[in-house]
């Protein structure tokens, strides 16, 4: 936390925090200067102990006798009403002081720590854009998002706090300490009595509640499975008619879940009066051993009433700064975790320069090729390769499918053939070049890729598409997605291409998002196209009118599919047939028809004795 | 400090039905409630009480410093003067027989002088009358001496009731008539002057001074009075801890109790739903309400229930005790709350709209991220990085400035009140000071005499003051989230249930499976028709195929049979027996199931197993798993048949937790079975393992099987064909292809298994 802190606030915004240091202890200074203008109110105003000079210990006897017994010698009585309206003009001022202090020292914290935020956001966001898929794998989506949201809230937050309360309650603390001391000498003994007292009531607290609370998390999360389990399997428990055992499960976790909270709260709630006791008790002290030291002659009473008002904000702060302490854990966690992030650089970094311009030199003049070299690749803590030994080549004009059963690794090949990994072992080269030779940008952009989820983003459906190419025109757009089979249900949309995609693209149905994401893929003209199971949402006719269309894009670039029906790459040029990450079988439908025995059990199951006769 | 704004529909009606479950437990409430002002009692009164200590220091100080020099002088006066007094008149005693003698001596002269005849008695006269007059002065002299001596016997008898006297009142009255008594000319001195000065002072000041020349040595401060109070305030703050602490530990029984009822009435109600409600919304959303919105009302109304009558009481118990204190100190405080009150008016709903949409646009800046996130591999893809972090960095940029503008006026609102606080305060001070002055007038009424205790005291309540204010803003938010969720949690419990099971039904002994189905009509929505006029029979231990395209509504199938809708129209009948008026577990009980969506729950292997047949034994859970082809990779796990199955079972792949679905069907033992075959989403191996239990399963049972596989269509009795959630076709594959419709069709383009992927 404090790292971050340094990194991303006070080296950036030191203007600001220096500011808000300045702003609150303006603050400090003025709720701690009032208790001492009213002592001296107190003391000279009222109690009447020498008007003229510094009289808080020299109590002329003689004028306060007179003073005292009179009501009507104006000449005096004017003076000390001089000095309580000149006191209270002080004290109007201060708490001037202290509201504009409070107030820009709030303007201040407000804009730093919203500025961290935002900065945070900014650079983790960034940093996860650059990400290659296995970070992505390392950190889980779901993980980087919450590091991106609810991470830097928690840490936004935190920090506001620190800022406000934290730099406030230690500077009132010291403050208050040495003004109750000087006000009240001996009698700051009681400290050493209640500040021990408060410290071990709060440590008691942490040692037997806070276990308590992470219990009560867990049991939370257990009620919240049981709650979940309940709706995601309604049909599997109504139809075993289980719901007595659902029930009962429910009520077990609400049952420990209530009482644990029962307990925890129970305890937390005696903090409160406990503490007030506490501090209740030392103000009592105050007045019982200040009345003592009254009695003895060396202590006045103003003095006496400071001392306990310094007493109070000593107390009450301190309690704050242990609120602070107890909600401390939680956003150093949330810090660390987002110092992970921006400490974590990207396996997959685009080649030096030289490499770069020989590439690009290279790539001028090469075709449009993709090979594999003895390919092997690993997901992070894997024990077994994802796939292993892939080797295959394809040229311009032609289509190579991968066929196989889920895990087989079909996916991977085309992931790595995008470089969204890095191969562990064997080269993949595109155009006759390594892609790790590619810039990433330059590699991506040769690339149409289809994913087997179609992922669509909130915005309009030519948005969408232009995706592919950013500055394509209506036409270009509307000829896409013809090509993707998509007309149809764009012709029914009111708003045609300009009609709005929900996030996730959830306002469209499966084969329609499929469409879509084919159409992206094709209006950005690459060189290879990519298909990762892209027709399985589409009805078969679809399917059949899509890769006829596609046939004549395909002249000058290559294709590779990744499908589960054999009927969609029975017509391609080269079929992979993979089984656990190895390359089982690698030819033409019929060549594979009559020797493979995977690709044979494979067709068995999808196509009629005559096509498998016809073949 | 400020809420998300979030407001119920209907507040009072809410709130009102929330109560009236509450007030089930009245005598706990009232008990709170008591507790509740016993400890704002406490509490409050705690300043009154340390005041008098303090009065009794000042008391002190002021006699120390004041009023016993001041009385010590007079004392010493007064004591001179009966010294001086009782010495003439000891001087005048002695002198007295002399004097008596010589005026007898004179006054025998006189006699004989009066005889002696003129001129002679003239001339003895003159001098006689010249030895006479000194005397006579004498005698004047005397009698002046007895009335100075009447007059000091008054003081000493006013002294004596001012020192002893047994009221106030009298000693005061006393003090006064003493100071008047004394003539400003007089020859007293310093008392002289002294009284005059006391003439006009009030009646507290007067007592002192009573109380002053009353000592015979200087004050001491009477530390028993202010140990009896500090023990007294001991006790009253230990009073307030107990009552406080008690009462909140009683509000978070209540509160509780509360809140497990509600998610028991809320998982209850969930079991008494139809299946149409589970269909129409998302997981998360009805589970929001059962966890976030419960969880929600859990911590909320305990802040509320044990603050608000609090803040309440305490608000308007200090306002009491600061009349008690001082009326007119109390009366300028009052002016100024409505200021802080107006402030927070002007400022909090700023503030509020500004989190509104620092709210709403964080969701949006949220929603950004996770889109992005998600589509991760397409932004890298399609080269979108750049683009996409500068359509972020615009939003990140909006969301900062409402970001800072927010905190900032929440952060404002605070200072604001302190400063309206602190402003009171000052006031508080200066007019205090004021007030303290034996006489201050504030329109024509005499207001001075303010005491330092009970100043204390009046900031003590002040300090007190800006809790309950502070907690009423925050508890007006409290109470509106709470009363959201409520609202939300008690639409869900008002939701229509399920028609109750008829009480007597019939139940099929020993079914055998024959399922007749006829005229059904049935949709979803009425604008919808979708199954209309479904007639089907089939024979004990036949296969029905169901086929189709993703979303042709095959699983409407399943919800009817299962009776997890009910029918519009027509009956099915197993056995002959109408299922709709069966029980409902009757009906399920004749009826295995093994779906797609392959749901276990947290347990271990063998309680998921044992799922299907209450009280099923060890060796009946291990032939159902060894039947289903499980028993082999189950052995292999670490822990066998005692592995946890974990939530979305990162543990055991989808093929294997499809074989347990499977074993769990086999020991529930149906004689009527409705199987969703595997489709691609498991490998080649698995699902060959999966097929075989499938089959075995089937054995002797009736099926619905919804079908990806050539070869179990093909082996079907009887093809149901569904497109867009209707029956279109029905009949055997010969018939079908014969009949040269959809089924034809989608045969002919090669009937391909992924339409689940």
């Amino acid at each position: 936390m404090i790292k971050l802190l340094k990194k991303y606030l006070l080296k950036p915004y030191w203007l600001f925090v220096i500011a808000i240091l300045v702003f609150t202890a303006a603050q400090v200074g003025g709720q701690l200067t009032l208790p001492n203008i009213t002592s001296n109110v107190i003391n000279v105003g009222i109690m009447q102990r020498g008007v003229e000079g510094d009289a808080q210990n020299n109590p002329t006897v003689k004028s306060a006798v007179a003073k005292a017994m009179t009501s009507h010698t104006k000449a005096t009585n004017s003076k000390q009403m001089n000095y309580i309206l000149k006191e209270g003009g002080l004290m109007l001022g201060v708490t001037l002081l202290m509201a504009v202090g409070a107030i820009f020292a709030g303007l201040f914290c407000s804009k730093a720590t919203a500025a961290l935020a935002r900065d945070l956001r900014e650079k983790v966001f960034t940093k996860v854009e650059h990400f290659s898929l296995r970070e992505f794998d390392k950190f889980s989506t779901a993980s980087l998002i919450v590091r991106s949201t609810n991470d830097v809230q928690q840490v936004q937050q935190m920090t506001f706090m620190l800022f406000r309360l934290g730099l406030l309650a230690p500077m009132m603390v010291i403050v208050a300490l040495i003004m109750a001391i000087n006000k009240g000498g001996e009698l700051a003994l009681i400290f050493a009595v209640i500040i021990p007292l408060l410290l071990l009531v709060m440590g008691v607290a942490i040692v037997f509640v806070m276990p308590l609370f992470r219990s009560v998390q867990e049991k939370t999360d257990r009620l919240n499975t049981v709650a979940r389990e309940g709706l995601t399997g309604v049909r599997v428990i109504r139809a075993f008619n289980r719901q007595g055992f659902q029930q009962n499960r429910f009520k077990t976790a609400n049952d420990t879940l209530t009482d644990t909270f029962m307990t925890a709260m129970g305890r937390v709630v005696l903090m409160f009066p406990i503490v007030m006791f506490i501090v209740s008790i030392a103000q009592v002290a105050a007045v019982w051993f200040g009345g003592h030291m009254i009695s003895a002659a060396t202590l006045n009473i103003g003095n006496m009433m400071a001392f306990i008002q310094y007493m109070m904000q000593v107390l009450m702060m301190l309690m704050m700064f242990a609120m602070i302490l107890i909600m401390y854990p939680r956003a150093a966690v949330s810090a660390e975790r987002i110092l992970e992030v921006l400490n974590t650089e990207p396996v997959i970094l685009d080649p030096n320069t030289a490499t770069k311009e020989k590439a690009e030199k290279e790539l001028a003049i090469a075709p449009v090729s993709l090979e594999f070299k003895d390919v092997a690749f690993s997901y992070e803590g894997g024990e077994e390769d994802a796939v292993e030994g892939v080797t295959f080549k394809a040229g311009t004009g032609t289509t190579t499918a991968i066929i196989g059963s889920t895990g087989s690794g079909k996916s991977t090949i085309l992931n790595l053939a995008e470089r969204l990994y890095d191969v562990t072992e064997g080269q993949i080269l595109v155009n006759g070049i390594d892609v790790k030779d590619h810039t990433q940008y330059d590699l991506h952009d040769r690339i149409g890729y289809i994913p087997q989820k179609a992922v669509l983003f909130s915005g309009s459906i030519a948005d969408n598409i232009r995706y592919g190419k950013p500055d394509a025109t209506d036409e270009e757009v509307i000829e896409a997605l013809k090509t993707a089979q998509a007309e149809d249900f764009i012709e029914e949309l009111d708003e045609g291409i300009e009609a709005y995609v929900a996030q996730g693209g959830t306002n469209f149905s499966g084969g329609q998002k499929q469409r879509l994401a084919i159409a992206r893929a094709l209006v950005k003209k690459p060189e290879i196209f990519l298909f990762d199971d892209s027709f399985s949402a589409l009805d078969l006719q679809t399917d059949a009118n899509l890769r006829a269309a596609l046939k004549p894009l395909l002249k000058g670039s290559l294709a590779v599919i990744v499908a589960q029906r054999i009927s969609t790459i029975m017509d391609a040029d080269q079929i992979i047939v993979l089984d656990e990450g190895k390359v089982v079988g690698l030819g033409t439908h019929k060549e594979l028809l009559a020797s493979n025995n995977v690709y044979q059990e494979i067709a068995k199951s999808q196509l009629s004795e005559e096509e498998l006769a016809n073949a | 400090m400020v809420g998300s704004g979030e407001k119920a529909a209907d507040f009072m009606g809410t709130l009102k039905r929330l109560l009236k479950i509450l007030s089930k437990n009245y005598i706990t409430l009232i008990i709170i409630a008591l507790f509740t002002v016993a400890a704002v009692a406490c509490s409050i009164s705690g300043p009154k009480i340390m005041e008098k200590a303090i009065n009794k220091i000042q008391e002190y100080v002021q006699m120390q410093t004041t009023f016993y020099p001041m009385a010590k002088q007079v004392n010493t006066q007064l004591n001179d003067a009966e010294k001086q007094l009782s010495a003439q008149e000891q001087q005048a005693a002695a002198a007295k027989p002399q004097l008596d003698a010589a005026l007898k001596v004179l006054e025998a002269q006189q006699a004989q002088i009066n005889q002696l005849p003129e001129p002679q008695r003239s001339a003895a006269q003159a001098q006689l009358d010249a030895k006479m007059a000194p005397l006579k002065t004498k005698e004047a002299g005397l009698k002046e001496l007895a009335a100075a001596r009447v007059k000091m016997d008054e003081t000493n008898k006013q002294l004596d009731i001012v020192k002893n006297g047994k009221t106030d009142a009298e000693r005061i009255a006393a003090l006064r008539k003493l100071a008047a008594a004394i003539p400003s000319s007089s020859t007293g001195g310093v008392a002289a002057n002294q009284a005059a000065q006391i003439k006009g002072a009030p009646d507290a000041q007067m007592l002192l001074f009573a109380k002053a020349l009353a000592l015979e040595s200087s004050p001491k401060m009477d530390f028993n009075y202010i140990g009896m109070i500090c023990l007294g305030l001991v006790v009253l703050y230990l009073g307030y801890a107990l009552f406080s602490g008690f009462q909140q530990r009683m509000t978070v029984r209540i509160t509780q109790e509360l809140v497990r009822l509600l998610r028991r009435q809320v998982s209850e109600k969930l079991d008494r739903l139809p299946l149409k409600f589970f269909d129409g919304q998302t997981h998360g959303e009805i589970l929001s309400k059962l966890t976030i919105d419960i969880d929600l009302m859990s911590t909320n109304l305990q802040n509320v229930m044990s603050q608000s009558m609090t803040s309440v009481l305490m608000f308007v118990g200090i306002i009491i005790m600061m009349f008690t204190v001082n009326w007119l100190l109390a009366l300028i405080s009052c002016i100024i709350v409505p200021l802080a009150l107006l402030m927070t008016a002007v400022i909090a709903p700023r503030a509020q709209r500004y989190f509104g949409r620092q709210q709403a646009q964080l969701g949006e800046l949220n929603g950004q991220i996770e889109e992005d996130y998600g589509g991760h591999n397409i932004i890298k893809a399609f080269n979108r990085e750049q683009i996409s972090i500068d359509r972020f960095k615009g939003t990140n940029e909006i969301v900062y400035d409402s970001a800072w503008k927010a905190q900032f006026l929440a952060s404002v609102l605070y200072p604001v009140i302190i400063f309206a606080v602190n402003l009171q305060y000052v006031f508080i001070v200066v007019l205090g000071a004021v007030f303290t002055r034996p006489t201050a007038y504030f329109l024509g009424i005499n207001v001075g005499g303010l005491t330092v205790g009970a100043l204390f005291a009046f900031i003590a309540y002040l300090q007190q003051f800006q809790q309950p204010m502070q907690q009423m803003a925050q508890i007006a938010n409290l109470i509106q989230s709470s009363m959201a969720a409520a609202e939300r949690v008690f639409i869900l419990l008002d939701e229509g249930e399920e028609a109750p099971d008829p009480v007597e039904s019939p139940v099929i002994e020993s079914p055998q499976g024959a399922v007749q189905v006829a005229d059904i009509n049935f949709d979803y929505d009425p604008a919808v028709p979708l199954i209309r006029d479904w007639n089907m029979m089939t024979e004990p231990g036949k296969m029905v195929a169901i086929v189709g395209p993703t979303g042709a509504g095959k699983t409407t199938i399943v919800n009817l049979l299962m009776r997890f809708y009910e029918v519009n129209s027509g009956t099915i009948t197993v056995d002959g027996v109408d299922t709709s008026v069966m029980k409902r577990a009757d009906v399920r009980k004749m009826f295995g199931m093994v779906l797609q969506d392959t749901w276990l729950y947290s347990g271990t292997i063998r309680e998921n197993i044992a799922y299907g047949k209450d009280d099923a034994t060890e060796e009946e859970i291990v032939r159902a798993a060894d039947t289903a082809l499980a028993d082999h990779f189950i052995r292999t796990l670490p822990h066998g048949y005692d592995t946890e199955i974990q939530e979305d079972a990162g543990n055991l792949s989808s093929g294997q937790r499809q074989l347990l679905t499977i074993a769990r069907a086999f020991l529930a033992d149906a004689p009527i079975l409705i199987l969703d075959e595997a489709t691609s989403s498991v490998d080649t191996r698995t699902e060959q393992l999966i097929q075989a239990a499938m089959e075995r399963l089937m054995h002797g049972r009736t099926s619905f099987v919804i079908a990806h596989r050539l070869s179990t269509i093909r082996n079907a009795d009887q093809i149901l064909v569904m497109n867009h959630g209707r029956i279109v076709e029905s009949g055997n594959h010969d018939q079908l292809l014969a009949a040269d419709g959809f089924y034809a069709e989608l045969y002919n383009s090669q009937f391909a298994g992924d339409e689940d992927a």
